[in-house]
């Protein structure tokens, strides 16, 4: 203990706010906080930015996700109340993965591990006209980042195919599994939901139809089975089944359906140089986090990674939050606290907190009632389609098997991304599902239709078993697709060189006179934690603008945020 | 480039416009002074390259350019390196001067003129392109230029037909590369080209291709009109063919010199008058061609080979190409009955106008027969006034209906050479016409009904030789009164069409032509008269067609209907007594069809819209204004020299002069007021009643 202190002491001790984790809502907080003039303090435990939206070297994901699977040893003793006016919460951490599950068929990948930057919260795209672009031009954030278009959307079926999603007029023109019909049909529902948008009286669409289901809409307009999939969870990206209600959690509704395809469409040909709806940054997601912490820097605010924090100070008498207490000993006292939703905080056994807290305890007892999300991430050496290398593809519900029911989302990203080596290719895999085994079953009907799983493994026997489990249901689809799909026939699948399943819970935001931000969603982009996050900012400072509008600070964004070609 | 908003200029902008108009009008009288002092110093060439640069579109400065390069490249000093460094200059100015003005003639121009000089590099002018037809795709300046570089490079059509490919494929409206794809396919087969050689192979593919533009956006036109070119690839046998002729293979024409003949045993189809013994012999082709005359049509009239016969192409303008070609046979009269042998095309020179050789030879015969003349002078002036009355009609007998029958199938040629190569043809129209079906279950689209309204015509007119019925006529004057309801702004197209598909039906079988055929029939005499009248009239018929089912008519009443033009009229070479009396003709000149009608006796424009727009629109709806001949044959002397009245009234002058009318009814229209009649009666002196007064 007495050692060189391995922190030297903060400096100020006192702040307007303190953000504790460095995920992209907390990022997103510290920037605003300190563009509306407040003395921020930013801390991260990690040795790196972006918490659970960062990208990590190969061999640092494992224990990054390992170190959050499984609940801390209990406090180290029961807080004792220091001298002074305040009582001391300790900080626990909640475990956010389980089930992880590292194979590795390729033993020289570690050698290599820099190479590589993988995205915790993948699959995640920016759609070109999306909330999260907005702000990076905004905040002028973009000129701390590059990207690059994702090219294509596919909708996958169980034989191992990749159908291109004809979400323009030229690629509906072009698409060679749609029947003239069907193009027909397609074209005129784009043609009437751009009317409807572009608010032209005689294509409105009636406000009853508006709050009616999507699928509802979409049958009455005649839509075949297959552009309806295509519709709904390759361009509206739904989660759940639409059309069994029995399962669907998230039934989405018209007006929101119709406002994923206007996000959809205003994406497609945003930027010149991008080609597809979505962008990519280089380097990987976490780059995001670590742009929004220099642009937070930038305008003041204190960064401090390696710096875990032990516990809360609370007010001995009201109970009211006053501050921290780091690892280093010291305390750091502020007015707002913003924590990452992974710590919880415990309080001594056999004691009852102080009463004003009891009433707020409430919201640290965070619930998971919405389900978890089963990710996963595979490496390999070829693309899983010919000739284009950063690409999409969505599983719709039923569409690989039949207890299937939520769409599966993969999204397949090159070395040209500098991801990972060069030649090599990461997919990234997510699902919604209610437990460990359900997520895994989905993750792996993926990999078995599309990957080449080798045996020589120590994992193998793991997954083999799962195999087998959900062979039933597809093993003789899947035999079929060596013979005679029509895209990708004939050449072998993918073989796989390394992957790492695991699932993770999913939380929401919470606020209070201590607010938690969001987890990684199962979304495929930011909009959903970026109203949340703006919600968070908001209430607690309801008296400040989100990042006020600067006509000096982003000139010709435009051009800045285009990817490079 | 297409549908951006034009924004108000604003008042920084408005200053700037005109300090830079002053800058530009200095640079021009600069520039004007050493143009005309003949000045190519570099300095001066300088500036006008300064000048093109603002203003692309100074023809003068690009001309004096030319005259620069060409005074440096006759330099006595001129090397390679020299010349090359000259021109590329050039291509550089007319670059800069391309980014201020994508779509500047002169400066295309001037860049196609330096590369003809041959010394610059034509690899460059492809990738220029691609970058220019990057930002403008449809620019049509640059797809002409692409056809330039392509040829002059020696680019394989095939090459070019992918480009077209793929840019399609980047956004399918895109009527240049549509247009670019026609043009490669027909240079293809023209070529007869690997692949290529046979268009049912070829046709298939690209409606497949324009399928999948017309039905992903049925609303975009670009691909209609690519459509509509397969369909006449597919509809238009590439030689020309003989449609029908008068008088009929195997038809007897009787001569007479009476109008009235009682008791003939011929058929009234063929019978004619004829003062003179001479009678005119009409070819009536499926396409336009030329070179018919005495040498690639014969006709043998007994041992008399008529080496002399003078064909005459019957067409609106003047040109030697047309679908109908007439020649005046006169049979000697001391020949009561003699046959004639018409043969065409077994000499080669008959030419359509996309080149085809006219290459299946058919030969005509038929008998002529000479009635001689009974003249009874008093008989005559009255049977002459003929008043195409209703109640001077009677239906033709049924008794009759066994010779028209035999008559009307004389009339059209059957052509059986292509029936077998047609195939294909039939089965593509079907397989259109079915995806067009369906097209219009999914959406009600106007340039689809009008296409399933050309396929089914199409359709109909291949299967007729063989079918010997219309089968859609029906559907098809659906369609087109569906579209004049739909679609008002092209009411006058639709309605034009559906006329001619009327008259096609109405013709199309003896039974329905039957009902149009009436016996014209004196209220004085009791006596049967004259041929036969086919009676069109209240059909609201804005144009006349059947033409070729028509041609042996001599009177015919197309009273009652809303016809604004009488074009193609000039087929019907028999016509002697015509009747447009309530029509739509809104001009003299509208009647210039008429002037062709040699045996023309008897016209009736009563009630008709002469006169009534000091402006002759015809002359407008006329194919280009540089091919009418209105006025082109006028005698400068003759006009002259004649009256006051007459100059004034020219066009009535130089439509009338040529008319052999023995009766005229104009009243009811503007123009036909007392003087009018007057000069009217002077142009005409043979004119023997008018407005149904009998002249002096």
């Amino acid at each position: 203990m007495d050692d060189i202190p391995p922190y030297p002491p903060i400096d100020p001790t006192t702040f307007d706010l303190i953000v504790i984790g460095t995920g992209l809502p907390e990022s997103i907080i510290a920037a605003a906080a300190s563009t509306a003039s407040k003395s921020v303090l930013h801390l991260d435990p990690n040795p790196f930015y972006g918490s659970h939206f960062s990208s990590l070297p190969l061999a640092d994901l494992p224990s990054f996700l390992s170190s959050h699977s499984t609940s801390p040893s209990p406090p180290r003793s029961p807080s004792s109340d220091d001298p002074n006016e305040f009582s001391l919460l300790e900080f626990a951490t909640r475990p956010l993965y389980s089930s992880i599950d590292i194979s590795t068929f390729s033993p020289n990948l570690d050698q290599h591990s820099r190479k590589f930057n993988l995205d915790v919260a993948g699959p995640r795209v920016l759609f070109c006209a999306d909330k999260s672009i907005e702000l990076l031009l905004r905040t002028g954030t973009n000129q701390y980042m590059e990207f690059k278009s994702v090219d294509a959307t596919f909708v996958g079926d169980n034989k191992g195919n990749l159908w291109s999603v004809p979400d323009s007029r030229a690629a509906i023109f072009k698409d060679k599994s749609l029947g003239l019909v069907e193009k027909n049909k397609l074209m005129r529902f784009f043609k009437l939901v751009q009317g409807h948008l572009a608010g032209e009286q005689d294509v409105k669409i009636s406000e009853e139809d508006l709050q009616s289901p999507f699928v509802d809409f979409l049958n009455k307009m005649g839509l075949p089975p297959k552009i309806k999939s295509f519709i709904l969870y390759a361009i509206a990206m739904a989660d759940y089944d639409q059309e069994d209600t029995g399962v669907c959690r998230d039934l989405l509704k018209t007006k929101d359906g119709i406002d994923q395809l206007a996000l959809y469409n205003a994406s497609i040909g945003r930027f010149q140089n991008a080609s597809g709806a979505f962008l990519y940054p280089i380097y990987g997601q976490g780059e995001l986090s670590q742009a929004f912490c220099r642009r937070a820097a930038v305008k003041g605010c204190l960064y401090v990674l390696r710096m875990p924090v032990t516990a809360l100070l609370v007010d001995k008498d009201t109970g009211c939050y006053k501050g921290v207490r780091l690892a280093s000993g010291q305390d750091i006292f502020s007015q707002k606290l913003i924590l990452d939703p992974t710590f919880k905080v415990t309080l001594p056994l056999g004691s009852s907190p102080p009463l004003p807290l009891k009433e707020k305890l409430p919201f640290f007892s965070l619930k998971d009632d919405k389900g978890k999300i089963a990710r996963g991430i595979c490496i390999t050496k070829t693309s899983l389609k010919p000739d284009i290398s950063n690409f999409l593809v969505v599983y719709p519900p039923r569409s690989l098997f039949p207890e299937q029911v939520t769409s599966i989302r993969l999204l397949q990203i090159a070395s040209n991304l500098a991801v990972c080596l060069p030649g090599m290719f990461v997919l990234y895999i997510s699902a919604l599902c209610n437990d460990d085994d359900q997520g895994k079953k989905l993750i792996h009907a993926v990999m078995n239709t599309l990957l080449t799983v080798p045996l020589d493994s120590e994992s193998n026997a793991a997954v083999q078993s799962e195999t087998a489990e959900i062979g039933s249901a597809v093993q003789d689809e899947t035999s079929e697709s060596s013979s005679g799909g029509p895209s990708d026939s004939g050449e072998e699948k993918p073989t796989l060189l390394w992957s790492a399943l695991y699932s993770q819970e999913l939380t929401l935001g919470q606020v209070d006179f201590i607010c938690s931000t969001p987890m990684p969603d199962g979304k495929l982009n930011y909009n959903d934690l970026i109203d949340t996050t703006f919600k968070i900012f908001q209430e607690i400072y309801p008296e400040e603008e989100f990042f006020p509008e600067t006509s000096l600070e982003n000139p010709e964004v435009d051009g800045d945020a285009s990817p490079e070609t | 480039m297409h549908g951006r908003p034009r924004k108000a200029p604003k008042p920084e902008d408005e200053a700037a416009s005109s300090a830079k108009a002053q800058k530009l009008r200095a640079l021009q009288t600069q520039f004007f002074s050493f143009h005309h002092n003949k000045i190519y110093t570099k300095e001066a060439v300088e500036l006008s390259a300064k000048l093109l640069e603002i203003n692309p579109e100074s023809y003068t400065a690009w001309n004096y350019r030319k005259l620069a390069v060409e005074h440096y490249l006759n330099l006595p000093d001129c090397n390679p390196d020299s010349i090359k460094s000259v021109l590329d200059d050039e291509l550089r100015v007319v670059e800069n001067a391309l980014r201020q003005n994508f779509k500047s003639y002169g400066a295309w121009h001037h860049r196609k003129w330096v590369l003809s000089k041959g010394h610059s590099s034509i690899d460059n002018e492809l990738r220029l392109l691609d970058k220019f037809q990057k930002a403008d795709s449809r620019n049509f300046h640059a797809w002409n230029y692409r056809r330039f570089v392509a040829e002059s490079m020696k680019r394989s059509e095939q090459d070019e037909l992918k480009y077209t490919e793929d840019m399609i494929y980047a956004n399918f409206s895109n009527y240049s590369a549509w247009h670019n794809r026609s043009v490669l396919l027909s240079a293809l087969f023209d070529k007869k080209a690997e692949g290529f050689l046979l268009k049912e192979k070829v046709l298939p593919e690209e409606y497949e291709f324009i399928h999948q533009a017309i039905f992903t956006d049925p609303d975009d036109q670009s691909g209609w009109f690519y459509h509509l070119w397969l369909l006449d690839q597919t509809v238009t046998t590439d030689s020309p063919l003989l449609a029908s002729s008068w008088p009929g293979h195997g038809s007897d024409v009787l001569l007479v010199g009476d109008r009235c003949y009682n008791g003939s045993a011929f058929s009234p189809f063929s019978a004619l008058h004829s003062d003179s013994g001479s009678f005119p012999i009409v070819l009536y082709f499926n396409q336009p061609v030329r070179g018919v005359n005495s040498s690639t049509v014969t006709v043998e009239c007994g041992f008399n080979k008529n080496e002399d016969l003078l064909w005459k192409p019957l067409s609106a303008s003047n040109s030697q190409t047309a679908r109908v070609w007439v020649a005046h046979l006169k049979v000697s009269s001391s020949d009561l009955h003699s046959t004639v042998e018409v043969s065409v095309g077994h000499t080669k020179g008959i030419i359509s106008t996309r080149g085809f050789e006219y290459s299946h030879p058919s030969m005509l015969s038929f008998k002529v027969h000479v009635q001689p003349m009974e003249r009874d002078s008093s008989q005559v002036s009255v049977a002459e006034s003929i008043s195409l009355r209703e109640e001077n009609f009677k239906v033709y007998g049924k008794q009759s209906e066994e010779s028209i029958i035999d008559s009307f199938d004389q009339l059209i040629i059957k052509n059986g050479h292509e029936t077998t190569a047609s195939n294909w043809r039939f089965e593509a129209l079907a397989k259109e016409i079915e995806c067009f079906r369906e097209l219009l279950s999914l959406v009600d689209c106007k340039i689809g009904k009008l296409t399933l309204a050309r396929l089914l015509k199409a359709y109909d007119a291949m299967s007729y030789p063989f079918a010997n019925k219309l089968v859609h006529s029906e559907e098809v004057l659906e369609l087109y009164s569906d579209l004049m309801k739909l679609d008002r702004t092209h009411y006058q197209f639709y309605k034009d069409e559906r006329s001619i598909v009327l008259l096609q039906k109405v013709t199309s079988s003896k039974g329905s032509l039957l009902q149009h055929c009436f016996q014209y029939k004196d209220s004085v005499s009791s006596a049967i008269c004259g041929p036969i009248c086919l009676r069109l009239n209240n059909l609201s018929l804005s144009r006349m067609g059947a033409f070729e089912k028509l041609l042996w008519v001599q009177m015919l009443d197309l009273s009652h209907n809303e016809l604004q033009s009488i074009e193609g009229l000039e087929a019907m070479q028999l016509l002697s007594c015509l009747s447009l009396r309530n029509n739509k003709l809104r001009s003299l000149t509208a009647l210039e069809p008429l002037r062709k009608l040699k045996l023309l006796r008897i016209l009736d424009i009563s009630y008709n819209q002469i006169g009534d727009h000091s402006i002759d629109t015809t002359r407008y709806v006329c194919s280009s204004p540089l091919s009418h001949s209105v006025g082109s044959e006028l005698n400068r002397d003759e006009t002259v020299t004649s009256d006051v009245a007459l100059i004034n009234n020219w066009e009535a002058f130089y439509i009338f002069k040529d008319f052999n009318l023995n009766q005229l009814d104009i009243v009811g229209n503007t123009i036909a007021d007392e003087k009018f009649k007057s000069v009217l009666v002077k142009i005409m002196p043979k004119l023997k009643q008018l407005d149904g007064k009998l002249l002096d």
